[in-house]
């Protein structure tokens, strides 16, 4: 689904992405995690080109994302990206918020896109919050906005960038519970966070990235019980102490 | 000083309306007000270009504001005074004279406001209209204008005070303004310009000075909507209204 073909990516002298090849498979749930400053939400940004590349190839169900000639608006109405700052739109409601883009992309009529919207806010457990503004929610809250907003395009796949990083600690859970419900129902997701706990118990696989490169791939029991690249082993260390 | 209100009060509030055209206060404020809503959508295709990703349409956006904020607005008048007729190939009013060299240097500065509105709206409002597909004028349109107006609107109340004022340079080419009304009483009295300008100095800083009350009332509100989200903001319900029927 998503396929990385030798991404290289430099700001400046400064390598950002070094020889990145990867796939993501349909129905998978890959959780990226890392050191700060290792490349991971450069990563991720890459896959729906608000990050553009210096080599290499990515590719989204068969389409080549930096290619100047592919539809990007198209292209991205068809991959979700979730924040980590949410960036809800904060003079709309919630509902406007999650009707804007079905409405003004994918030329769904009001009363459809209302429909949608009601659902997934139910979904998400915030049907009462419809006609709310983003600045009167909590984080985790508007979290789960951001994340109904994303699905309300009905994307294939989704992308979540420290979705919880900018969270208070009680908050992180009920956003973590979101996720959790959209990996079992069998969204294709690639997750950069911190939560190793989630990773744990919701990945398929986890992607450990030091200084631009992939430096280890593996289940996460595997990943967790028996890191192989020192790096890891020290994250996970670091990561385990109380 | 009563007396000269009482005698020429009407004719500095309306000029020779209505045995004549209108002129005094009520022309000022309607050239103010029409110099301000004529360059309003102008001002705003004007900051949109001048943050345009796009170098074609940035540059010449760029050298336009930087041309017309070096200029004073009487060379302005002047220029629009001489070539507007050579342009249509016709005479026209002093009134359009005055409202076109008036528009020229609001577009100028109102489209540094406006360009100011656009940049402090955050960068993540951008990147999660792009990321759901819309396009660039739609997230223009329906995400960063819409926020960008509403933090705008004490800038543009300012900018309107400064249209006040300017209008009064009308006077050069003849407009009858309340400046031009004020001349005309102390070419009548002859004897007693202290007064008659100083009527003229206290209607435009009474006018200009209300509004700059207006200016900050305005900006306290919308620090307060900003700083407590538990208050539902009341002006950004103003603008969503629109967009929710």
């Amino acid at each position: 689904m998503i396929t990385f073909d030798n991404v290289d990516k430099f700001y400046g002298g400064y390598q950002a992405l070094n020889q990145i090849n990867e796939t993501v498979k349909q129905g998978e749930v890959v959780v990226v995690c890392g050191p700060s400053g290792s490349g991971k939400s450069t990563l991720i940004r890459t896959v729906n080109r608000l990050e553009p590349i210096s080599k290499g190839r990515v590719m989204v169900n068969g389409e080549d994302v930096h290619n100047p000639k592919t539809d990007v608006n198209s292209l991205r109405s068809r991959i979700g990206f979730v924040f980590q700052s949410f960036n809800l739109f904060p003079h709309l409601s919630v509902m406007r918020n999650l009707e804007l883009a079905p409405m003004t992309v994918a030329k769904v009529s009001q009363s459809e896109a209302r429909e949608r919207a009601m659902e997934l806010l139910v979904k998400v457990g915030l049907a009462h919050k419809a006609d709310a503004y983003p600045p009167q929610l909590s984080g985790g809250q508007q979290q789960r906005v951001a994340i109904a907003r994303t699905l309300a395009m009905r994307p294939p796949v989704m992308l979540f960038d420290e979705p919880t990083s900018a969270l208070d600690p009680e908050m992180v859970g009920e956003v973590l519970a979101v996720m959790k419900q959209l990996a079992l129902d069998g969204m294709t997701m690639m997750c950069v966070t911190h939560e190793m706990g989630f990773a744990k118990e919701v990945a398929d696989r986890i992607l450990f990235m030091d200084a631009g490169a992939i430096v280890e791939r593996a289940a996460p029991d595997q990943f967790f019980a028996n890191p192989q690249h020192p790096r890891a082993r020290k994250f996970i260390a670091e990561v385990r102490r109380p | 000083m009563i007396d000269i209100l009482r005698d020429y009060g009407l004719l500095l509030l309306v000029g020779q309306f209505p045995n004549g055209p209108v002129g005094g206060l009520a022309l000022t404020l309607f050239l103010a007000v029409s110099g301000l809503l004529l360059s309003f959508p102008l001002a705003i295709v004007m900051g949109v270009a001048r943050t345009s990703p796009i170098k074609a349409v940035q540059y010449p956006a760029t050298a336009v504001v930087y041309a017309v904020r070096g200029l004073p607005v009487l060379m302005l008048i002047f220029w629009a005074y001489f070539i507007v007729p050579m342009v249509v190939g016709h005479s026209i009013s002093g009134i359009t004279t005055l409202i076109v060299a008036l528009v020229v240097y609001e577009l100028a500065f109102m489209g540094e406001v406006v360009k100011a509105g656009i940049v402090a709206v955050p960068k993540g409002q951008v990147e999660a209209a792009r990321s759901l597909g819309m396009t660039y004028f739609a997230t223009m349109r329906k995400v960063i204008l819409p926020q960008a107006l509403v933090n705008m609107i004490p800038s543009i109340l300012n900018q309107l005070i400064n249209l006040i004022k300017n209008t009064s340079l009308g006077y050069i080419i003849s407009v009858g303004e309340l400046t031009y009304s004020a001349y005309q009483i102390n070419a009548q009295l002859l004897t007693r310009p202290f007064q008659v300008y100083l009527i003229l100095a206290i209607t435009y800083f009474v006018l200009c000075w209300a509004l700059g009350l207006a200016v900050s009332r305005l900006e306290k509100k919308l620090n307060q909507a900003r700083c407590t989200p538990d208050v539902p903001p009341p002006l950004q319900r103003l603008v969503s209204k629109e967009a929710t029927t």
